[in-house]
């Protein structure tokens, strides 16, 4: 038995104590929890800041600040979560109790991802201990500093029983999933996926994927520009462009686009001065390997350079980029961007891009940036994904009451707020019957005749309780 | 491409026309399904008895009613169903909308079970039309003569190529699995269904899958015997012990055993005569390879009750074991036929760690007039559902979801539950391009006052209900000042 299996052992032998179950002791562990972030942010910073040259701003913001919100909204609406559910019953279960009742699983792992790698690491967890689970945390090793200071962190501040953390790479992690475990909520790609769900269905886990996809975003119509092209430049070049919801690539008008490209070279140096490499808000790509894949997406690309291009490999930069002319089978079309560089591919109508956005695979996010909600509407309709936004980028996911989430090949389950406890828990449906009434139930038992059926039929019927 | 490839192929193609998404044609289709089951009544009703040798009127009680209720309650509900769901906000969105809107998924296939074939093949079909998916109806070889009547008969009411019927046995299941759909909709054992959630990794497909294990019956000493008894015995030799959500086996102290294979006797007589073998409403087992388990199952076990049995006709006849312990053979496996084994134990803990030691079954049942004990039962042990007091009729509420957890399942279905786990649930921000100001907080160049702003406005979590009700009590307050104004005024 190596040492994961012991610790996975360990952590089910202390959940079947029943310990993770009070109210009290989850508020508590949440609590614990808005306390570490806060205690320590500087160092989350630092941390964030030594994997992926973060801006201060953009940790908190995407980091710290969206923990530390769903933790507060978990807090405050825990009780309510953990309330048996009673339902709707019919004539003939009348005068018995009938409830959902939410349960932990057990043992959950959650595998984080190193773009936001606090973030997409504790956020569900918020989840998994507002449900009752015991967690293993694996924290992206590509992420290091930020991984090493929660494998710090956790055992301080959060009941080293329930909660445990592993770091390590592929191999450790291929040597975690082959224990059991009762949910698993991993983010990252699609390749990866499929082999965690391979390993999941030996024990038949569950599984929530938060994975990835080319998120379009579809600038047609009326539309003020100059707005579009900031709410754009935010979320492409957030994080670098490093961000599962950031618009992957643009879809618009001939007439657009020109406008759209004006609009995009005065905000972009409204947001970074004319030399981006030094505005201490451009963030880094996170490791060579990745710098390397992206410069050579955009070696291999047959679109022009309108903006940006340049990039330092010691410094692992790249500049806020745009390209025009992109074919729809151009290198950069073919796999998930991941970077700060912006393809614009033009189209003739509205049909010729929903087209295109429907012949790849259903993305996490899809965007329009329009002025006439027919635009807005059409394209919701006749398109799907994970999440959709009009307008605006990014920002649907900071909303709790939003389950987030993909679909299709962009993942399937759901987090944040609400969802991400459902995700981590158990809907047990309980039925308490009574004693009496016996003679009812006669009506069920053999031998069967035409009119008890009848009677049968009537009293199991939804109709029947109207007419109480 | 293979004639599977073909079907697939055509219902993806008709679902991308966009047809299933009006509320309309999906009551259509819903509405012929109706039609469909009380239109061949007959023909289900004799392919079930080829099948499994069941009773007309168990196939109503167990087949047809329930699925009834289930289209009936799907039409009624169905524009509620797929209505947009409203969100709470942030302060910046107030102005805008928020909400989720479920969608359909794709091509949704189905893989059925023998033991209920077409409870158990449709019910999920009522949920993949009202989601407004297509669906690949594949049922179980093993029910032949209703898989049959199926891939008839079914094509005359619904739409062919967006719900066709797919037969074949292990093999072409296997080929069906090769191809991608947008979930899959699995019942029967958790050995295939390991297979199936493999099979469905390879395109990253999500999957619901309802299987099995032993669902525990502990009786307390305490309780009306009689009673407990005789709807234990309905539970568990309905369709001849194979249900999925069956009471497996019974947990009692021993002071209780003998007047529990007593009371379970007199109901097996009440219900079945003293001949089972002779009556209409007793079936048979599936076929002779699962009679030959079941039959190999009570080896080294005594008898208490019933025992005989005839491989000419698949014929096991209502059985009780008693004395039985966990090493006994009936108890390494579901059983999913006509034997009852009594375990006995100290009490309520001893049966709670019992249930423990083993994987999560479908249903925990348990018997007792002590609401305590039942809560206990309920709090320490875990299972897709419980059920105190009675077996089976769970499964008639359509509100409760109906599902397993750990190996007896994953995913949920019944009533609207069957709508959403076959929709994807779609976030939704409708947002203006105006108010940019606002916006200006959240960009670069990034200063102290900026992000101040940005983390109050962005991110803080208003709490509506709270506010609401802080400007309620405001107005109550307004309202009673002013009110004690004028009355006072008037003195």
């Amino acid at each position: 038995m190596d040492a994961h299996s012991q610790e996975v052992d360990r952590l089910r032998s202390v959940f079947r104590t029943g310990v993770t179950i009070p109210e009290e002791f989850r508020r508590t562990q949440l609590t614990n929890l808005i306390s570490m972030i806060k205690e320590n942010e500087e160092h989350i910073l630092n941390a964030l800041h030594e994997d992926l040259a973060k801006p201060k701003f953009e940790a908190i913001l995407s980091e710290v600040d969206m923990v530390i919100n769903e933790l507060y909204y978990a807090l405050d609406n825990l009780g309510g979560w953990m309330k048996l559910e009673y339902v709707a019953k019919n004539l003939a279960t009348k005068v018995d109790d009938c409830f959902i009742r939410r349960e932990p699983l057990g043992v959950v792992l959650i595998i984080g991802a190193w773009n936001y790698p606090l973030q997409l690491l504790i956020l569900p967890m918020v989840g998994a201990i507002a449900a009752g689970n015991c967690v293993v945390l694996k924290p992206s090793e590509v992420s290091a500093a930020t991984g090493r200071l929660v494998a710090q962190l956790i055992p301080k501040y959060l009941s080293q029983d329930c909660y445990t953390v592993v770091s390590g790479g592929a191999e450790e992690t291929k040597a975690l999933l082959q224990n059991r475990f009762d949910h698993i909520f991993y983010t990252g790609s699609q390749n990866v996926a499929r082999s965690i769900l391979q390993a999941a269905a030996v024990h038949l886990t569950p599984v929530t994927l938060e994975l990835g996809g080319k998120s379009p975003c579809f600038i047609y119509g009326e539309v003020n520009i100059k707005a579009a092209a900031c709410r754009l430049a935010w979320a492409k070049f957030f994080n670098a462009g490093q961000s599962c919801v950031a618009p992957d690539y643009v879809l618009c008008t001939e007439s657009i686009r020109d406008a759209l490209l004006s609009a995009l070279r005065e905000v972009l140096e409204d947001f970074y001065g004319k030399e981006p490499q030094d505005s201490p808000d451009m963030s880094r790509i996170v490791s060579q390997r990745h710098w390397t894949r992206l410069v050579d997406l955009l070696r291999n690309s047959n679109g022009k350079v309108v903006l940006g291009g340049e990039s330092n490999e010691e410094d692992k930069y790249i500049a806020p980029t745009v390209l025009v002319d992109v074919a729809e089978d151009d290198a950069l079309m073919k796999e998930e961007i991941f970077g700060p560089i912006l393809p614009i591919i033009t189209v003739e109508s509205l049909q010729q891009g929903i087209d295109i956005i429907n012949s790849q695979e259903k993305p996490l996010a899809l965007y329009v940036f329009s002025d006439d909600s027919s635009v807005v509407k059409t394209v919701l309709e006749k398109t799907s994904s994970g999440g959709f936004c009009s307008n605006d980028g990014i920002v649907y996911m900071t909303l709790p009451g939003l389950p987030f989430g993909g679909v299709g090949a962009s993942g399937y389950g759901s987090s944040h707020g609400r969802w991400g406890f459902e995700d981590f828990s158990h809907r047990r449906a309980c039925m308490l019957r009574g004693w009496a009434l016996e003679r009812l139930n006669g009506l069920r038992y053999p031998p069967y005749r035409e009119n008890k059926l009848s009677w049968l039929r009537w009293t199991a019927s939804p109709k029947s309780c109207s007419l109480m | 491409m293979s004639q599977h490839q073909l079907v697939v192929q055509r219902a993806r193609r008709s679902f991308q026309t966009g047809k299933t998404k009006p509320l309309e044609f999906r009551i259509h289709q819903l509405k012929n399904l109706l039609r469909f089951i009380s239109e061949r009544r007959r023909d289900i009703a004799d392919a079930v008895k080829r099948d499994l040798g069941k009773s007309e009127h168990g196939t109503e009680l167990f087949e047809t009613l329930v699925l009834e209720g289930e289209i009936n309650l799907a039409i009624e509900k169905l524009a509620e169903w797929a209505a947009p769901r409203p969100v709470e906000k942030n302060l910046l969105i107030l102005t805008d909308e928020v909400y989720v809107q479920p969608e359909p998924l794709g091509v949704v296939l189905i893989i059925g079970a023998w033991n209920y074939p077409w409870a158990v093949t449709l019910q999920p079909l009522v949920g993949v039309i009202a989601a407004g998916n297509a669906g690949i109806i594949k049922p179980s070889e093993v029910s032949s003569h209703s898989a049959k009547v199926m891939e008839e008969l079914l094509p005359l009411y619904l739409d062919k190529d967006l719900y066709p019927v797919v037969t074949g046995g292990v093999s072409e299941t296997q080929e069906l699995l090769k191809l991608r759909f947008d979930h899959i909709f699995y019942t029967g054992s958790s050995a295939v269904g390991k297979l199936v959630m493999e099979a469905a990794a390879r395109h990253l497909t999500p999957v619901t899958l309802e299987l099995g294990g032993k669902s525990p019956c502990y009786i307390d000493k305490n309780c009306d015997i009689t009673v407990a008894c005789r709807r234990i015995t309905w539970g568990k030799f309905v369709n001849c012990g194979q249900t999925c959500i069956a009471p497996d086996y019974i947990l009692c102290e021993s002071s209780i055993q003998s007047q529990v294979v007593d009371e379970i006797k007199k109901s097996i007589k009440e219900f079945y005569t003293d001949n089972p073998k002779n009556v209409e409403d007793y079936g048979r087992i599936i076929n002779q390879r699962h009679y030959k388990r079941v039959i190999a199952l009570m080896e080294g076990s005594t008898v208490a009750v019933g025992g005989d049995s005839d491989e000419s006709q698949c014929y096991i006849a209502p059985t009780v074991l008693k004395d039985v312990t966990s090493e006994s053979k009936v108890m390494k496996e579901e059983i999913f036929g006509p034997l009852l084994p009594i375990i006995t134990v100290s009490g309520v803990d001893e049966a709670i760690q019992f249930i423990n030691e083993r994987e999560k079954p479908l249903v925990v049942y348990v018997f007792s007039h002590d609401n305590k004990l039942i809560k206990r039962v309920i709090a320490e042990t875990s299972s897709g559902a419980l059920l105190a007091n009675d077996c089976l009729v769970h499964f008639t509420v359509s509100a409760l979801p109906f599902g397993g957890v750990g190996n007896s399942g994953m995913g949920s279905y019944h009533g609207q539950h069957s709508f959403d786990q076959l929709s994807h649930m779609r976030s939704c921000l409708i947002k203006q391009l105006k108010l940019e100001g606002v916006n200006s907080m959240r960009y670069p160049p990034h200063t102290a006052r900026k992000l101040g702003w940005a983390r109050f406005l962005l991110l803080k979590q208003v709490n509506l209900r709270r506010l609401r009700r802080m400007a309620l009590l405001a107005m109550f307050a307004g309202l009673a000042a002013f009110v004690a104004q004028r009355f006072l005024r008037r003195r």
